[in-house]
């Protein structure tokens, strides 16, 4: 128990929170921004990372997020993740080139040859793919820049998990997603504790002697941990049901399945929206009529499911200028990306033919450095939850 | 308030029902107790109060439960959430929000009541149960008992008439039992709360017992006056156990009560009582089974074992209690060699355990884990206890095999805790049954130290008169034993010696009779009845009755 302490004590955001508070905003009361307006604010700036591939303004991007995340993150739990999110775009660009270089695809001869891997010989009835070949510099960039247009994607979701707490972002979710909501509760406080029972398992199976690797020694920690995990979900989950959460009051089965028709026919709809998107050539009707339509479905279906539930909040998060600033600033970057005024389109996909360095459009420049404003307009985040462990003795 | 009304349980797979026709009235106010051995079904009729069963747990109810007016078979749990408050036994497992006023709130949120009463509300439960200081506190930080408390309040804020308790101190060290024992009797006295409380270690909570409800462990269940019951049922805390031996009437259910009564008794007692129980172990080895100089266990820059010195012989059981977090766990995992150890030395027939290969270690020195569940993970009984062998000889020359490892798992768990079934699942085995495997498992391996991490927790009285009869075995075999427990009225049963640690440092050593007489925290209930006497135990009475009466 005392060890939590110790580690929640030493976070590494509280040296920044506290820098920012005392250089400025002194006067601003610190609280958390409300969930919803970090979400919108990584999700738009998410939107306008898939508009481009130039290495410019994709590194751009990446250091707004990091900007944002050193200066408004708390030493909470769910904020000290902020580093696997990295990691794990790294490794989505590495998976991209590797899988580039061995499944060649058509190089034309204009390309410069890198080097070559060997080739290996595919059956007939699978030419479509092969393996090996020459490796261009061309095709090593466009899978570079392709990767991390994804990692970035990566990266603001990372980035909103990190500002906003999870499970407060949780309580805006409608009544009628009740089951959703019980499986990311559950989710979200379960895992953490995985990684501490599969800690005590391993240490504990060395009481019998095992140090061996290989399936045995995987069987003797996942079965155990398993278990485990799967007892505290159900306490957890039965804890939820006793505790009053997603009463209903009188929802009938009708209004139901009207509910789960509504919202499934919207969430199709906003697919194909999501579709047009990345995919430049569905039209722009389909695009625009998918995201439309959907949204209006879902909130319908949502609105009437939600309904029949009543909760009240203590504590609401409020919505205030800074939400709205927030808000703005991510909103400015997908505006700007999106719009193509004021400088050529390509400018935002560059050419690899011929190989030139990117130009650097300022129009999307300056939209991207607006949402860097988000670290400013926020609210300096609430002093840490935890209290130092000296002194806190019952 | 709640009534059962025929009420049988049965669930899928089950060839008897849980519960069978049980006609149970609990009524406004009152709190009742629910007591029976493990597996009687107690959690079963708790969770029937507010619907979980059937409605979570699966199974089928037959005859009704009426809540409040309200049937529980046509409403699920989030339903009656304004009427039944629920705490579990692990208040972590079932905390949804990260911080005490968030999860302060929580039930209050779903139940929409309005924000200003909200806010008057916790402030009002933050007083009652005293943690307005830990308002901001992240949960996961808290202690065991202020977790539990905060568990009792967030039950509390929903204003419900019925509070239902699932044995909620059996995880907490005896003063934090008491400070949550102490907040819910203060909800029944001042709130009119109807309580209805499951608990293994009735006598913290007998004497504010209204009612009773004895569950046979067959499906049946009898509720009635607290004295009425106990007076025959199968299980007792000490004080009615001397009560019954003294035959005293009124039977008394707390110390004030019996202490009353007690003159006559000890009058008749003589001054000293005989020896333990237990027969020392003859013909061993008068060396230590262990030494230990300057064990320092430290996490960060915090010190959880301070410079601790200790000696164990062979023969002795010890027990080693203290707080929660008082260094108790990190200790017996840095003598067993597994732990880290910051500085130190351990000492086991002239080898360091810790320096030895985990294979070797556990044939010096044999440790049973708070959780022994950890250890298994194999399908049937069978396996585990055959994996125990195979682990047993891993490592070994087959020349130098001596005659203690020659005992297979089997042989000694037959011996320790006999009738558990070969194709058992070791999951589906009860808390006694897992324990006394894992203590299978590690004894194969012959190490002349076992170390058992709290494995009173989750016992009844029979399970834990099981494990006594067991560690006297070990002892009686020469090995010696130490046991961290919680449990006063145990270490009293069991042990010839007690230590007792705190802030990471011994404070108390010696024996059991003189370290658990000379505080009233640490002292079992015969002490306290019968002192200046220096008794522990009922068997002790009886043992020293017997000569008398015969006179």
């Amino acid at each position: 128990m005392t060890a939590h302490v110790m580690t929640a004590t030493a976070g590494p955001g509280a040296a920044s929170s506290r820098g920012s508070r005392g250089s400025r905003g002194s006067r601003r009361l610190p609280r958390a921004l409300h969930p919803v307006a970090w979400w919108v604010w990584a999700i738009s700036l998410g939107t306008a990372a898939t508009r481009t591939t130039n290495p410019l303004l994709l590194v751009l991007i990446f250091a707004v997020l990091g900007l944002v995340v050193a200066m408004r993150r708390t030493d909470a739990p769910w904020a000290r993740g902020y580093r696997f999110y990295l990691v794990m775009a790294l490794t989505v660009i590495a998976i991209r080139v590797i899988f580039r270089a061995v499944f060649e695809s058509g190089v034309t001869p204009s390309d410069q040859i890198l080097f070559s891997l060997p080739r290996l010989p595919t059956p007939s009835w699978y030419a479509g793919i092969q393996i090996g070949g020459p490796v261009s510099l061309q095709a090593i960039l466009s899978a570079c820049l392709d990767g991390a247009r994804l990692a970035c994607l990566l990266c603001c979701i990372g980035a909103a998990n990190t500002l906003a707490n999870p499970k407060r972002a949780l309580r805006v979710l409608p009544g009628a997603l009740h089951e959703l909501g019980v499986a990311v509760t559950v989710a979200l406080s379960v895992a953490p504790q995985l990684v501490e029972s599969a800690q005590r398992v391993r240490r504990a199976r060395r009481l019998r002697g095992a140090t061996g690797r290989g399936p045995r020694a995987l069987r003797s920690i996942a079965i155990p941990v398993l278990h485990d995990a799967l007892d505290r979900s159900l306490l957890l989950a039965a804890g939820m049901d006793s505790r009053g959460y997603g009463r209903t009051g009188s929802a009938t089965r009708a209004s139901r399945r009207l509910t789960a028709a509504l919202t499934m026919t919207g969430l199709a709809g906003l697919c194909a929206g999501a579709y047009w998107l990345f995919d430049p050539t569905v039209p722009q009707a389909v695009g625009i009529g998918g995201f439309a339509g959907g949204a209006v479905l879902c909130v319908a279906g949502l609105a009437l499911g939600g309904r029949r539930v009543s909760r009240t909040r203590y504590r609401p998060d409020p919505w205030g200028w800074p939400e709205w600033a927030v808000v703005a600033s991510g909103a400015a970057s997908a505006v700007g990306l999106s719009l193509n005024i004021g400088y050529s389109p390509a400018a935002l996909n560059p050419g690899l033919y011929p190989l030139q360095w990117p130009a650097l459009p300022v129009v999307p420049v300056i939209a991207i450095l607006i949402s860097a404003l988000a670290a400013v307009a926020a609210p300096p985040p609430p002093q840490a939850l935890t209290v130092p462990a000296a002194g806190t003795g019952q | 308030m709640i009534d059962f009304d025929h009420v049988s349980i049965t669930y899928s797979g089950c060839a008897r029902p849980v519960l069978s026709e049980v006609c149970l009235r609990i009524d406004e106010g009152e709190l009742c107790l629910v007591i029976g051995r493990t597996g009687s079904g107690k959690s079963t009729l708790l969770g029937a109060i507010n619907g979980l069963v059937p409605h979570f747990t699966g199974g089928t109810l037959a005859g009704r439960v009426v809540v409040d007016g309200r049937d529980t078979a046509r409403l699920r749990p989030r339903e009656l959430a304004d009427v039944v408050g629920l705490v579990g036994q692990d208040p972590l497992a079932s905390f949804v929000t990260d911080t005490v006023e968030e999860e302060l709130a929580y039930t209050m949120e779903q139940l929409a009541v309005d924000r200003a009463s909200m806010r008057t509300r916790l402030e009002e439960t933050l007083d009652l149960l005293g943690i307005a200081d830990l308002r901001r506190r992240a949960l996961r930080d808290l202690s065991g008992g202020q977790q539990q408390r905060v568990a009792l309040g967030a039950a509390l804020t929903a204003h419900p008439r019925i509070l239902v308790l699932d044995e909620p101190t059996s995880a907490l060290d005896p003063a934090s039992a008491e400070d949550v024992l102490a907040a819910i009797t203060r909800l029944v006295h001042d709130l009119g709360v109807t309580v209805v409380l499951a608990e293994h270690r009735l006598e913290r909570v007998l004497p504010y017992a209204d009612r009773v409800v004895y569950l046979d462990g067959e499906g049946k269940v009898t509720a009635g006056d607290p004295a009425r019951i106990l007076a025959w049922a199968g299980v007792c805390p000490p004080v009615v156990e001397l009560g019954r031996l003294a035959g005293w009437d009124p039977l008394p259910l707390s110390v004030r009560d019996a202490r009353r009564q007690a003159a006559p008794l000890r009058d008749q007692l003589p001054r000293t009582p005989p020896a333990s129980g237990r027969t020392p172990a003859t013909g061993l080895d008068a060396g230590l089974a262990l030494t230990a100089r300057g064990i320092i266990v430290r996490y960060g820059s915090l010190v959880a074992v301070r410079a601790v010195s200790l000696t164990l012989r062979p023969g002795e059981i010890t027990a080693l209690m203290g707080r929660n977090g008082s260094g108790k766990s990190s200790l017996l995992w840095a003598l067993q060699g597994t732990g880290t150890r910051a500085a130190g030395t351990v000492s086991v027939a002239g080898a360091d355990p810790a320096a030895l290969s985990p294979a070797r270690a556990r044939r010096l020195v044999g440790l049973v884990p708070q959780t022994p569940a950890d250890l298994l993970y194999l399908d049937t009984v069978d396996e585990e206890l055959a994996q125990a062998d195979r682990d047993a000889r891993a490592g070994t020359n087959p020349a130098d095999s001596d005659s203690r490892a020659a005992t297979s798992a089997r042989g000694i768990l037959d011996e320790i805790a006999p009738g558990i079934a070969a194709g058992t699942h070791p999951r589906d085995a009860s808390a006694g049954q897992q324990l006394a495997l894992v203590l299978a498992v590690q004894l194969a391996a012959a190490p002349a130290v076992i170390l058992l991490d709290e494995p009173t927790r989750g016992l009844d009285y029979q399970a834990k008169a099981g494990l006594t009869a067991i560690l006297g075995r070990l002892a009686a075999q020469g090995r010696s034993v130490v046991v961290a427990t919680h449990d006063v009225e145990f270490a009293a049963r069991s042990c010839d010696r007690v230590v007792v640690m705190a802030e990471g440092e011994i404070v108390a050593d010696g024996q059991a009779a003189s370290v658990l007489t000379a505080s009233p925290t640490f002292a079992p209930q015969v002490a306290k009845v019968l002192a200046p006497l220096p008794y522990l135990t009922v068997t002790q009475v009886a043992a020293a009755l017997g000569p008398v009466r015969a006179s």
